[in-house]
């Protein structure tokens, strides 16, 4: 027992990539870059990257906030639903009064996000409603609320004000705004995560809950900050989608929600909770974004684009649950010593 | 060192009408291990958490050092200085070592901001004071579950607990294991650290506590000091009653062979294992944890099959590569684990005692409810399964309870050949001598059983012949007269 572990030792290459998963993400992204320039010589330009990065921040913005409350075994289905109603009503806003300052629908946006979260984390602290439920039925409900809201009227570019339009596209520091602000909440999810007290909670919780529970932490409103922060973050990538497309319409990102768990769970989220990283997600988001481009610049069709992510997704699980068996054996064998 | 008393009294505490304490009284001294000693569902879990603060007692008072408190959450009483290890631990295997001890009480930098320099630093300090060496970084879902216990000791003492709290810390360790735990907690007692210690194994209590107090369904019945106890007084404290035979074993006349194993062996499991196993006969298979006992039942019932040997079942080679083969061929194992592999908590007792020949319920694909109940509520009924009626759910049942859910449902298939691995660890004493008697009968009704079992008394006390393993190899074998503990442990430690 004074010794080092002979499991750990044992552990070898399998294990090195069961801990890096981020490297051997890393491994398969060059990959794929190198297969899709090799078809499509368009694919390897500056603009085309920039593109890609645009294509998939808000995706990645929101994969992290729902890797973060994967993390605790809970899942956020309403993400899609809640970005579309925060851009149909900031847009709502805009179109009313056009001369309201970019920096105040931000926060407008921010704050409905957080409201709609906190619904979210009510139901399911307090309303002891299983995430996948509560959520469930938060999408339906937001979702009939852009109706409701809109009439089913769209918000087109034209009703925008041009300042407003510039918030996702203009360039800052060489590089798009909607992308440096993805990178600063990556940034604040990687702090919050690993240096936060309650972002170390987090994987506590989803690691051994009832342990968590008898060690102090306060699990319920662990649980309800998750929810929060996700709303917040769709509140924000709400504002910036509408800033984007320059449109807010009844079915703005319908079915984005499964795109942002395949990219968490791509990214290395267990779905059986406590483990994931952020650069795991954003991997995952790039990764599910080069595919899309690349495939769409070799002009190959929808339904290969969806395979493919379907594809994916179930690699990222098996080799997830090969990791976790792989684990119990190593495991187990450690006793005989 | 410092003196330190926690004193409760007058206890209770019920949930949903039901007691479970009644006026429990204990006191902890600085420097004393105390036992607090009881069946399942005698309210030492309760009590625990009430220490804890993790449940708040309906009446009673709780006094550290003469000053009342009050515990009501688990920071409070980590506050006071109490804390706990508990039977089913509270590690997170997604997090590392150094992490897993401070988890709810990181060390900060300001207010909120974990200071990691600090908590690796501290945990490097904690572990070495128990002797412990291991790589802080290291995932706890790679430790062994003893390392995982040293965690949770050093995550106890990173509180400076002042009273410690030990729910079953021996119940899966091997004896080396229990020996290293020992000298920390005797260590700890030196320190002037208060430990309750709770374990099922009564010898063990009788090598570490100083105090013992005794709870029968959830009331108090008594404490004394360990010098002036015998184990058959503790047994009768906390049964109410004397039980005359713990091991009550019958002598039958062995006879022919019915299961014959040779050299089977599957690579870095076991090797070169063989054995034979008669009618009418208890084998016991003993060794240490990790010894490799589980996996040759389990290579012999076809969970997991062995990669070279041969199964002979009444003369006949067999092929058996998946349990349900094992069945037909009069075979039943009752898995170590009951809460993963022998049950399916979530049922109730009908579904799983007659999960394994549903068939025999079934016609055209419609299942006879009437004839799976009826035939549930007679194994049941057999067993004695203390349950309000067979509706009742498995994860609702007491551990022995669930044990002899287990045992009806295999029984209920008729085997030749019983399987019963540590059929009796964590399940109370009058529980054990149940199952202990069912034995016994099964073997004198012809059935063969092998019995794998890692406490030595039982060992000892059931078996016809005693069969040891160590690092996947036999390396004794005994009959029932010339078996000794003495050596069984030399057969189970030293390869031959």
């Amino acid at each position: 027992m004074t010794t080092d572990h002979p499991a750990a030792s044992k552990r070898s290459l399998f294990s090195f990539f069961a801990q890096y998963r981020e490297l051997a993400l890393i491994g398969f992204i060059l990959l794929l870059i190198v297969v899709i320039s090799l078809q499509s010589p368009g694919f390897l330009t500056f603009t085309n990257f920039q593109d890609i990065l645009l294509n998939i921040s808000i995706l990645a913005m929101i994969a992290l906030a729902q890797g973060m409350i994967i993390i605790t075994r809970g899942i956020d289905l309403s993400v899609a639903s809640t970005l579309a109603l925060v851009a149909m009503m900031v847009s709502f806003v805009l179109k009313a009064y056009p001369e309201t300052p970019v920096i105040l629908i931000v926060l407008l946006g921010i704050g409905l996000g957080s409201v709609l979260g906190s619904v979210n984390g009510f139901i399911i602290t307090v309303g002891k409603v299983p995430p996948i439920i509560a959520t469930l039925g938060t999408l339906s409900i937001y979702r009939g609320l852009v109706f409701f809201y809109s009439n089913g009227d769209w918000v087109n570019p034209i009703d925008l004000p041009s300042g407003f339009k510039q918030l996702a596209k203009g360039m800052s520091l060489g590089l798009p705004n909607l992308v440096v602000v993805t990178i600063i909440v990556a940034i604040i999810a990687y702090v919050f995560l690993n240096y936060i007290q309650s972002g170390r909670d987090i994987y506590a919780l989803g690691s051994n809950p009832e342990a968590a529970k008898i060690s102090g932490i306060r699990t319920q409103q662990i649980t309800f900050m998750v929810y929060v922060i996700s709303g917040v973050i769709c509140g924000l990538a709400g504002v910036m989608w509408a800033s984007r497309y320059e449109a807010a319409q009844t079915n703005t990102a319908l079915g984005f929600e499964l795109q942002t768990v395949a990219a968490a769970v791509i990214g290395g989220v267990s779905m059986l909770g406590g483990i994931g990283t952020v650069p795991g997600v954003l991997l995952g988001a790039l990764l599910l974004g080069i595919i899309q481009n690349g495939l769409t610049l070799s002009s190959i069709s929808q339904f290969w684009q969806l395979a493919v992510q379907g594809f994916l997704i179930l690699l990222a699980v098996i080799s997830d649950a090969t990791i976790q068996r792989r684990i119990k054996t190593t495991m187990t064998r450690g006793f005989a010593k | 060192m410092n003196k330190n008393t926690l004193r409760m009294t007058n206890i209770s505490k019920s949930f949903a009408g039901v007691h479970a304490l009644r006026g429990v009284q204990l006191e902890l001294h600085s420097g004393e291990v105390h036992a607090l000693l009881g069946e399942n569902g005698a309210g030492k879990s309760t009590l625990v958490k009430v220490i804890t603060g993790v449940h708040q007692p309906d009446t009673g008072e709780i006094y550290l050092n003469d000053r009342r408190i009050h515990l009501g959450d688990p920071r409070e009483a980590a506050a006071q200085g109490i804390s706990a290890i508990y039977q089913e631990l509270s590690i997170f295997p997604d997090l590392d070592i150094a992490e897993n001890i401070f988890v709810g009480r990181r060390p900060t930098l300001v207010s909120g901001w974990v200071d990691w320099r600090k908590i690796y630093r501290e945990a490097e300090q904690l572990l070495s004071s128990l002797g412990v060496h291991l790589n802080l970084k290291t995932k706890a879902r790679y430790l062994s579950i003893a390392q995982q216990q040293m965690i949770e000791i050093a995550r106890a003492l990173s509180v400076n607990a002042r009273i410690l709290v030990m729910d079953e810390p021996t119940s899966a360790l091997t004896l080396n294991e229990v020996a290293d735990l020992f000298l920390i907690v005797r260590r700890l007692r030196e320190t002037g650290t208060a430990i309750l210690f709770i374990s099922h194994r009564l010898e063990e209590l009788f090598e570490i506590a100083d105090k013992v107090t005794v709870l029968r369904d959830g009331g108090y019945v008594d404490t004394r000091s360990m010098d002036g106890v015998t184990q058959e007084d503790l047994i009768r404290m906390m049964v109410g009653r004397t039980i005359k035979d713990m091991f009550p074993k019958k002598d039958v006349e062995a006879g022919e062979v019915v299961l014959r194993v040779k050299n089977l062996t599957r690579k870095g499991s076991f090797k070169d294992v063989s054995f034979e196993l008669r009618k009418g006969e208890i084998l016991g298979m003993a060794g240490l944890v990790g010894a490799g006992r589980t996996e040759v039942s389990q290579a012999i019932f076809g969970v997991a099959p062995a990669d070279e040997g041969t199964i002979e079942i009444e003369g006949q080679s067999v092929r058996i590569t998946n349990p349900g083969q094992a069945m037909q061929h009069g075979l039943a194992l009752v898995p170590e684990d009951r809460q993963h592999h022998g049950l399916v908590l979530p049922m109730d007792i009908t579904d799983n005692i007659t999960l394994p020949r549903l068939a025999h319920f079934t016609s055209r694909g419609w299942l006879n409810v009437k004839d799976a109940h009826g035939a549930a509520y007679q194994a049941a009924t057999q067993m004695q399964v203390k349950a309000t009626t067979v509706w009742q759910k498995a994860r609702e049942l007491s551990g022995g309870n669930q044990q002899k859910v287990v045992l009806a449902k295999w029984l209920s298939t008729n085997p030749r050949i019983l399987i019963l691995d540590e059929p009796t660890r964590g399940i109370d004493i009058g529980t054990k001598a149940e199952v202990h008697h069912l034995m016994s009968d099964l073997a004198a009704q012809g059935i063969a059983i092998l019995m794998i079992s890692s406490e030595l008394p039982e060992v000892l006390g059931m078996s016809d012949r005693v069969l040891v393993m160590h690092e996947g190899q036999v390396t004794g074998l005994f009959s029932r007269s010339e078996a000794t503990q003495e050596k069984i442990m030399l057969a189970a430690t030293q390869a031959v």
